[in-house]
């Protein structure tokens, strides 16, 4: 009986008209517990001191890094919600991973160009070809591809399901991104908040950085649950629409 | 004809986004270059201006083969055909539309490529303003090969074969000028003048060439 | 205002579709095309409409106040096969975008677009995407967009496809007005689309057979 309750809440949520009522009320809260975040994160952010080396621009990696950790997360969000759509044909997943697109494509704008913004001081160049750079660019590209492929496609469940099977496919990049600097090391820094044998960043910035990576996650979600409601009313208006074709035939 | 223009626009806008993917082919364009000759920026910034104005003529022609074909594939082309005003006119106007909808999004969209291609400020400028100004041309031409080929099924890859080697001026004409701006000894204004010369040239004769085909290609 | 033919004929590629159609419409009348199909209706309409160049032969206008020399494509309305309009823009865009482009030839006004859309009794689905309406649905707005701009000629091809009976009577009561109101129509059509006086060409290949009826 246990797990056919956690079943039915799963479903619950899966319905269309339940998500909306559940997004009303969770809403206000994220979107609440987010700015306090980010309030809290911006003032960490601008008190510490500078890095010895780097000056002020330092600061921009606040912004910087949580940008480019949910540029692939919202990636694997869109994955798992593809599965969804692809095994267990759940009609919400559709809606989320199709919403989640645009969001990741904005989040990885930003890592390009705060990234773009930080370098230049550091290389003196405002890009370069290395390996994690490229291959964040390349995932923008594909945020992009996708997004013209569900703007392309009428039919919004067959849109969803092709794009699904691209969002797999492409999943594969992911790792390709996480573990490039290992694999090519060239001028970027090297991963170094995750690391075997702890952190190796000094705790200076790293407070900042976790509230401002837990504020961008926050965010991410608000804004993901609010254009799954968009969309979600977005279809109610196209079926309407329909009906109403349909209604004005039969009335004469 | 305002009429007309809007409602290219509207479609362009509302119908699965052909300049979002006209942009994301000129990207993607650009972007592999790199792959194939090396991340050496210095060779990069060397041939930046090239690599962005051939992605861009590239991406210029991609959309080119739905100018007519749309609206004859819902029989608008016949009405259009039929009306008083001049035929040329007509064209000229879609030209504009098209330009506006899908290549004007590439010309803004040339700076930020040329950042990923090192290139100076004032390359990047000269890139901008001889795409502004020599993009136009690209579409007076792509409209008689789009006209021509309007009634073939699949004409899209033809179009782009028969236009490319009319766009080779255009192409020399706006490399030459953005080198010109970046290279001193020579002179930026000749070959931009010429490249401004071309694009009024077609804009005469690309939308005459385009209407004649059209009329002549009714079945 | 009449509208004279004079011995037509068309090719499509080297195929003779037919030859030798002479005919002469005055303000009011109407000509029925009949025949079995690949008779050459369609290409008859088009050749009228000028979007065939007839192999021999001519067609002329005669306007109304010794309006001449105005081709005859520029007095025409053609409704053909397709019908131009786009399934992205609202219905009510689309009319009012051929109301803009087409505008009036002189001797009439066009409807406004609400007008013209209660005329084929659907103003209430006006602000919908084209594409959202039903095969039926999309004819009658096609028609309706004959109605926001004047021209005294209707060319119909085949104006009843995929309509049912009620909006076919619609269809034939909209024709009626514009014979009426002095204007002509050539149509294409199996459908009988009751009529009064109207002639019948029966279209039969390139033998090209007769007229009944009087001719004016």
């Amino acid at each position: 009986m246990t797990d056919s309750l956690a079943i039915r809440k799963f479903s619950d949520l899966a319905n269309p008209t339940r998500f909306l009522a559940i997004a009303e009320r969770v809403l206000p809260w994220l979107a609440g517990l987010c700015c306090l975040l980010f309030a809290l994160g911006l003032t960490l952010a601008f008190t510490t001191e500078g890095d010895y080396q780097q000056g002020d621009t330092v600061r921009i990696m606040y912004v910087h890094v949580p940008a480019a950790w949910l540029s692939m997360m919202c990636y694997s969000v869109m994955a798992l919600s593809a599965l969804g759509t692809l095994v267990w044909r759940h009609p919400l997943a559709d809606v989320s991973h199709k919403a989640a697109a645009p969001l990741g494509a904005a989040f990885t704008l930003v890592a390009l160009v705060t990234g773009s913004l930080w370098g230049k001081p550091m290389w003196g160049t405002w890009w370069v070809w290395d390996a994690r750079l490229t291959s964040v660019f390349i995932l923008f590209l594909m945020y992009l591809g996708l997004i013209a492929l569900n703007r392309a496609m009428d039919d919004p469940s067959r849109a969803a399901r092709v794009s699904a099977v691209l969002i797999l496919v492409g999943f594969v990049n992911i790792p390709i991104i996480k573990f490039s600097v290992d694999w090519w090391n060239t001028l970027h820094q090297p991963a170094s908040v995750i690391r075997m044998g702890g952190p190796t960043i000094d705790p200076e910035f790293l407070r900042p950085l976790v509230v401002m990576a837990l504020a961008f996650t926050l965010l991410f979600f608000t804004l993901h649950i609010m254009a799954i409601r968009n969309e979600i009313w977005r279809r109610r208006v196209a079926t309407q629409r329909r009906m109403a074709a349909r209604l004005a035939g039969r009335g004469d | 004809m305002t009429a007309l223009l809007l409602r290219d626009l509207k479609l362009s806008i509302r119908a699965g986004g052909g300049a979002l993917i006209g942009i994301l082919f000129f990207m993607t364009v650009v972007a592999v270059i790199p792959f194939g000759v090396g991340p050496d920026l210095n060779l990069l910034s060397r041939i930046g201006p090239a690599i962005v104005w051939i992605g861009a003529l590239l991406a210029a022609l991609l959309g080119l083969d739905r100018m007519f074909q749309a609206d004859r594939d819902d029989g608008s082309l016949d009405l259009l055909l039929m009306q008083e005003h001049p035929l040329v006119l007509t064209v000229l106007v879609k030209c504009l539309a098209h330009w506006l909808a899908n290549v004007l999004p590439l010309v803004l969209a040339s700076p930020l490529l040329g950042l990923f291609m090192n290139m100076s400020e004032v390359a990047i400028g000269a890139v901008m303003l001889t795409l502004l100004v020599g993009s136009p041309a690209l579409t007076f031409i792509g409209a008689v090969g789009a006209a021509v080929s309007v009634t073939l099924p699949r004409g899209g890859l033809l179009v782009s074969i028969l236009v490319l080697p009319l766009c080779i001026p255009v192409l020399i004409f706006g490399v030459s000028a953005t080198y010109a701006a970046v290279e001193d000894p020579a002179p930026f204004l000749p070959p931009f003048l010429i490249l401004t010369a071309i694009t009024m040239f077609f804009a005469v004769l690309g939308p005459a060439g385009a209407a004649l085909a059209l009329r002549n290609a009714g079945d | 205002m009449r509208l004279i033919a004079e011995n037509l004929s068309a090719h499509r590629g080297e195929d003779l579709i037919f030859s030798n159609i002479s005919f002469n419409l005055t303000a009011g009348e109407a000509l029925l095309l009949t025949g079995r199909n690949g008779s050459g209706k369609s290409t008859l309409l088009k050749v009228v409409a000028g979007l065939i160049r007839p192999a021999s032969g001519a067609i002329s206008w005669q306007g109304g106040r010794g309006e001449t020399g105005v081709p005859v494509r520029e007095v025409c309305h053609y409704l053909g096969h397709r019908n131009a309009m786009k399934p992205e823009l609202s219905v009510a865009e689309n009319l009012a975008f051929w109301r803009a482009f087409l505008g009036d030839r002189p001797g009439g006004a066009g409807l406004s677009v609400g007008e013209a859309a209660a005329a084929v009794e659907l103003e209430a689905i006006l602000h919908l995407p084209f594409g959202y309406l039903s095969a039926g649905q999309q004819r009658r707005m096609a028609f309706a967009k004959l109605l926001v701009a004047h021209r005294p000629v209707w060319l119909l091809d085949e104006p009843t496809a995929a309509l049912d009976s009620a909006a076919e009577g619609l269809f034939a009561s909209l024709i009626r007005d514009h014979l009426g109101r002095g204007g002509l129509v050539l149509a294409a059509t199996h459908q009988p689309l009751d009529l009064v006086a109207a002639h019948r060409l029966q279209m039969q290949g390139f033998q090209y057979a007769q007229m009944e009826g009087e001719i004016a």
